[in-house]
């Protein structure tokens, strides 16, 4: 499956500047893994060392928070468009 | 309605069924028009409640100033209740907001400390707490840690939406300081553990490039993310596309949350057999006019404008 990721401008360094990339995979952590393997570092930036999304930052698939479908494990549809984005308050 | 003050005028607002929003019979939309408070948004009710439990515990004397870091509607609701109680208030807000923000907090007699728009609210916070570690006379309600901000909601929101329609099945409403989710989120699954609690956040575009890293990010103490049962973000341009579709379908002028909350509302809708949904449009559309969104495309809004902090 491929999937569009858009990548926040504070991670774009990690991928070359690119706003957004191609990824693919079963699932988002695939697609994640999948960016790692052409931008070694990029992984870290959103994944704990224990395997769980970082506490500030989300992942949505098609605007949808994956915290509450899946996590990492939720499946990915061609087409689908990934956003990693940070935790930012209003108020 | 007779009142001796405006503040004990907030709340009690409308709750309105949008029937131009039911996908199918037995699904049914319904606003809760939280513009018609006293400063046009639902932070009239916090502002109340975090002023009175500082005056009943001792925190808030004649001595203080009154210390808060906001995008804004927080900032003019305690700007309006220092005006009436005869409080002084300074506002740590990002400085790309909205004009109307601005002049609102002035008309109300607040000082106002802008902070870097590129970090967002999260700059405005961090100013804040910097100035109440060096200036003893400040008091600093602090609506991200503070849970009366969150009882607000419970205790008068909440109830209303109960009162006026106990059969509810849904609510959806922005994401800010998490106040009115957590409070509202946790009455109503009391009253039916059944009710699921939906968050609209917004999209932060190309605006957060202050943070330094995703480590900077910040989530409010009172927020408890498992009492949500999905999160949704919405994009400027979908957001302003929805508040001009409320006007046009309903005759409803709300602001930019209130349209990325009919967004979710719409989509949540769509996959339901049945049921009764409640969105909460958290202020009314006047601190809006000048980005003239309504007669706009969103293209010609130009950079400045769609890269505003907008709740
Ligand atoms: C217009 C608007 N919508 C939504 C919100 C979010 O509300 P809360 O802080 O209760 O999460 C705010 C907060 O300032 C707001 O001003």
């Amino acid at each position: 499956m491929a999937a569009e990721v858009r990548i926040p401008s504070l991670l774009r360094g990690q991928v070359g500047g690119s706003r957004s990339i191609q990824a693919s995979g079963p699932t988002v952590g695939h697609a994640l893994d999948d960016i790692e393997a052409r931008f070694p570092g990029f992984k870290e930036r959103v994944i704990d060392p224990n395997g769980t999304i970082k506490q500030f930052v989300s992942i949505f698939i098609n605007g949808e928070d994956v915290r509450y479908i899946q996590s990492l494990d939720t499946p990915l549809q061609d087409g689908d468009q990934v956003s990693i984005l940070p935790a930012v308050a209003g108020g | 309605m007779r009142f001796t003050s405006i503040i004990d005028a907030i709340g009690h607002t409308p709750l309105v069924e949008l029937r131009s929003y039911s996908p199918r019979t037995g699904v049914r939309v319904f606003a809760k028009l939280e513009g018609h408070n006293p400063t046009g948004s639902l932070k009239d009710r916090i502002a109340k409640f975090m002023i009175d439990q500082a005056e009943r515990e001792g925190l808030l004397t004649r001595d203080k100033v009154i210390l808060e870091p906001t995008s804004g509607n927080t900032g003019i609701s305690l700007a309006m209740i220092a005006r009436v109680k005869g409080y002084r208030l300074k506002v740590v807000m990002p400085e790309n907001v909205s004009p109307e923000r601005v002049d609102m907090l002035r008309l109300f007699g607040a000082e106002i400390v802008f902070s870097s728009g590129e970090k967002g609210t999260n700059g405005s916070i961090e100013v804040a707490q910097r100035m109440v570690s060096e200036d003893a006379r400040y008091f600093m309600p602090y609506q991200y840690g503070n849970l009366a901000n969150p009882q607000a909601h419970y205790d008068t929101t909440a109830q209303e939406i109960i009162d006026d329609l106990p059969e509810i099945d849904m609510f959806v409403a922005g994401l800010g300081t998490g106040g009115t989710l957590m409070g509202v989120g946790r009455c109503l699954k009391d009253h039916n553990p059944q009710v699921k609690v939906l968050a609209a956040v917004p999209h932060p575009g190309e605006l957060i490039f202050g943070l330094r890293n995703l480590d900077e990010g910040f989530i409010p103490p009172i927020v408890d993310l498992d009492l949500l049962d999905g999160r949704i973000v919405v994009e400027s341009e979908d957001a302003f596309r929805s508040t001009r579709e409320l006007t046009e379908r309903e005759g409803i002028f709300a602001g930019v949350s209130s349209g990325a909350v009919m967004a979710c509302a719409k989509r949540l809708a769509s996959r339901m057999d049945k049921g009764s949904i409640v969105a909460l449009l958290a202020d009314g559309g006047w601190k809006y006019l000048s980005s003239q969104l309504w007669t706009r495309s969103y293209e010609d809004m130009g950079q400045e404008t769609q890269d505003m902090v907008w709740w």
